[in-house]
């Protein structure tokens, strides 16, 4: 680094950490001035870091091992991410857990900053945005480079999108916990932590797309289309979502520009596409490159992908006002909501059926190649949650569901069967080939991965829609009296075992998720598990051998 | 199904002319090439739905149909909405009551648009892990919400809330009142100037039933003057909680409405 960058950089660090200052002092809300602070530490710290031109991430990078020599393509950046994402995740699933057994035994609650209020924001929040956050920005920094037969435009750029993500990710995650929220579902991070993402998500499309512009390859592939989509679109819906006023410069506190009912299409029109954006087009994204790479076979159909993306995308805009069936919402918007919802279900398993297909003439290896097996669970996954939803969108069903844990089970079938799954699948693609290894550490243990995963799935769900009905029974029953049986706290207390089998499920996945932490450490580590391998027949050259010729002898009758 | 019908796949020679893109690639394909008219058509394509169902709820009249007794939250009020969305109450409480009969005998009348027109953010919830809130006001006393609040499982055993003891130990911050009304303004909720000016007072006043109230109660109609918490020498959070729940789903009378439901029954409106 020149002398004179090195102290420009300070400057702005410096002016960083003063901004920072100001508003510590300004304010009166103890949770900003304590995100201030953590800002201004932060500043503080690079501006160290960057006057004693001190490689930060040096050591950090030959703790995880790093290749030394470089990559043809910009991999670091995807390293970072590929960590980020397994560390969010761990977070996420822990917070998962813990707000599930507070469910089942509330005395877990501590006031007031681990109560559930807070931490239920803080699971969603690091499972939807840092761990499938993480692993879409650096899939689609894989993907796009592969694909375009280039290296990423703007490195630097690239660069600040990964840590300018981590930034907004601490940043929301504290906040909750401090009582800084808007509490809009998915949308909870107050103004100053919108407009610092909205800056990371502009850079972050100047990256992806200026990738696309340099791209050495005449056709963009598929995969890309999904995740330009992607961007675009949560581009959109964010900056729309999150039209705030804020009450003043040096506090967090800010008011939505829509309430009420519009406020709550405008939620809910963000909200299901956050699913529809984030959580499919992202992750159908990372299907189209890494089950027909791990596959070996081409995808299956082109044109099912491009009928597929474009009503995919069309059509998913239109579904939010299934989540306010019989509110105050008008009843045309409902209907509207409702039939696109059910339309839905084509292109959906449109997906679905172009990502399993592709496994023709390579069927086999659902059987030999974990990694495999765990895209098509993932993809079974998506095709049941994609059926599930427009069934509870239908009006009469969702009289039903609405407002039980239906909806939660619902939820976690999609998030994690569909998008866990795929991207453990895709994590365990990219861990070996961003670190040059010869393969994962241990197959088998992706194996058990995939077991305890799938087995948490199911008691999950399970249970989750046990409770779900039994809610929106005893809510609605009636006795001979004609009136109402069960009282609210009934229902409660009836669901308990399902909390904690919900909670054992959870436990399940989690336990698989730290059997992955563990096998990727060690792969990072360089090592290789001595294990049978999954896929050989079995091979005993003592057996190999004609039979010696036995004396024909009589055996004597007892 | 068989791939036969997909075009094959051919690398030009090396020595060959580039074909002329433009003059070749039709239709999709120049999508597929193009990622600016790639974003574009996508932008596009995803901005409808939107569009088509957002936009009019702003200009249809009937969105929101009128009734009589809205007003916008007193400050203590506001406050105590701002201490419900600090905490996460929607993750378990929903404010939505559905037109079923069962709702409506557990719950109340169903909820009208207009009763949460002055509600930013909008608190309707999505999960039911608690009941409905939409019209808790006045069903149960202020003592029993403050030890509701303390210790949920001494009024309701069976009861999965967690505790909310701290905000009776915490002294309400009012230095931000005018503040807030003034975004609240400029976000579309009718407060006046004398309303900001006297946010603060206004804030304290309504815990406090010794001071003297001026035209509080002219410019807030039905608010409740009271202490709310049980402690009369100071203004906490709880007293803004409890304000807040006290006054959800009071303002409209139902009743009235009902009755205009009827009449519109019989003449077949």
């Amino acid at each position: 680094m020149q002398a004179e960058t090195a102290l420009t950089r300070v400057g702005i660090w410096f002016l960083v950490m003063l901004a920072m200052i100001v508003i510590a002092a300004g304010t009166t809300t103890q949770g900003f001035a304590i995100q201030a602070a953590m800002v201004g530490l932060l500043a503080l710290a690079m501006m160290f870091v960057t006057a004693s031109r001190f490689d930060p991430l040096g050591s950090a990078r030959g703790f995880f091992r790093m290749p030394t020599t470089p990559s043809r393509y910009d991999d670091d950046p995807i390293r970072w991410g590929a960590i980020a994402t397994l560390f969010w995740g761990m977070a996420g699933f822990l917070v998962g857990l813990v707000i599930a057994l507070q469910l089942a035994f509330p005395w877990l609650n501590f006031e007031p900053y681990l109560n559930f209020g807070r931490l239920r924001p803080l699971h969603t929040s690091a499972v939807i945005f840092a761990f499938g956050g993480n692993a879409l920005i650096a899939s689609s920094y894989y993907v796009v480079q592969r694909t375009s037969r280039t290296t990423l435009a703007f490195p630097a750029l690239a660069r600040f999108v990964f840590w300018g993500y981590q930034l907004f990710i601490v940043l929301a995650a504290s906040g909750y916990l401090l009582g800084i929220t808007q509490s809009k579902e998915y949308a909870e991070p107050e103004w100053y932590v919108d407009w610092w993402l909205t800056i990371v998500w502009v850079c972050y499309l100047l990256v992806f797309g200026g990738t696309l512009l340099k791209r050495h390859e005449p056709h963009i592939y598929v995969a890309n289309w999904f995740y330009l989509a992607f961007i675009i679109t949560v581009a959109m819906l964010h900056i729309v979502n999150n039209l705030d006023m804020p009450i003043s410069l040096f506090e967090p506190k800010s008011y939505p520009l829509f309430g009420g009912v519009q406020g709550a299409l405008v939620q809910w029109w963000y909200g299901h596409n956050a699913v529809g954006f984030f959580l499919t087009a992202g992750f159908l994204a990372m299907m189209y490159y890494f089950v027909p790479k791990q596959a070996e076979r081409p995808i299956y159909s082109y044109r099912l992908s491009i009928i597929h993306f474009w009503s995919l995308i069309f059509l998913y805009i239109w579904a939010g006002p299934h989540h306010l069936h019989y509110t105050a919402l008008p009843d045309w918007a409902q209907t509207l909501g409702m039939v696109f919802s059910v339309m839905l279900w084509m292109p959906s398993w449109g997906g679905m059926i172009n990502g399993l297909m592709t496994l023709n003439g390579a069927w086999d290896k659902v059987r030999t190649d974990p990694i495999i097996r765990m895209m098509v669970a993932a993809l079974a996954f998506y095709g049941m949650s994609t059926f599930e939803g427009p069934m509870m969108s239908v009006k009469s069903v969702n009289s039903l569901s609405h407002y039980t844990n239906w909806t939660i089970g619902h939820v976690h079938s999609g998030a994690l069967g569909w998008n866990g799954l795929i991207t453990f699948a895709t994590l365990y693609y990219l861990y070996p080939r961003l670190w040059k290894r010869k393969r994962m550490y241990s197959l088998r243990m992706i194996n058990w991965h995939f077991w305890l995963a799938t087995l948490g799935i199911v008691f999950y769900a399970a249970s989750m829609w046990v409770a779900g009905v039994t809610q929106g029974l005893m809510w609605r029953e009636y006795g001979p009296d004609g009136y109402l049986v069960n009282s609210f706290v009934d229902s409660v207390a009836a669901i308990h075992p399902m909390y904690v089998l919900r909670a054992f499920g959870g436990f399940l996945y989690l336990s698989g998720a730290v059997v992955m932490v563990y096998n990727v450490w060690m792969t990072l580590a360089g090592k290789l598990r001595d294990e049978a391998p999954m896929r050989d027949a079995a091979y005993d050259p003592e057996l190999d051998r004609p039979l010696p010729a036995i004396p024909h002898t009589a055996v004597p009758a007892e | 199904m068989s791939t036969e019908n997909n075009e094959p796949i051919m690398a030009r020679p090396l020595s060959q002319e580039p074909p002329d893109v433009a003059a070749t690639v039709r239709g999709h394909a120049r999508l597929e090439r193009n990622v600016t008219l790639l974003g574009i058509a996508t932008l596009l394509v995803v901005a409808v739905g939107g569009l088509v169902e957002i936009a009019p709820l702003f200009w249809i009249d009937t969105t929101i149909e009128k009734v009589q007794g809205i007003r916008p939250y007193t400050p203590l009020e506001q406050a105590g909405r701002d201490i419900f969305v600090r905490e996460g109450c929607y993750s378990c409480h929903s404010q939505m009551i559905r037109p079923f009969r069962d709702e409506v005998e557990r719950y109340g009348h169903y909820s009208l648009a207009a009763e949460s027109m002055y509600d930013h953010p909008f608190q309707w919830g999505s999960e039911r892990t608690g009941p409905d809130l939409a019209r808790v006001g006045g069903r149960y006393s202020d003592e029993w919400h403050v030890q509701h609040m303390t210790d949920p499982q001494s009024v309701v055993p069976q009861s999965i809330m967690p505790k909310y003891g701290f905000l009776r130990d915490t002294d309400l911050a009012t230095s931000e009142m005018a503040d807030k009304l003034r975004a609240l303004r400029r976000v579309g909720v009718p407060y006046t100037d004398r309303d900001i000016g006297e946010a603060m007072a206004d804030a304290i006043l309504q815990a406090d039933p010794e001071q003297d109230a001026g035209d509080f109660a002219k410019r807030y109609p039905k608010a409740q003057i009271r202490d709310y918490d049980g402690q009369a020498d100071r203004v906490t959070e709880m007293d803004a909680l409890v304000a807040y729940l006290q006054v959800l789903g009071t303002m409209v009378d139902v009743n009235s409405a009902a009755a205009q439901e009827k009449l519109a029954t019989e003449k077949g409106r």
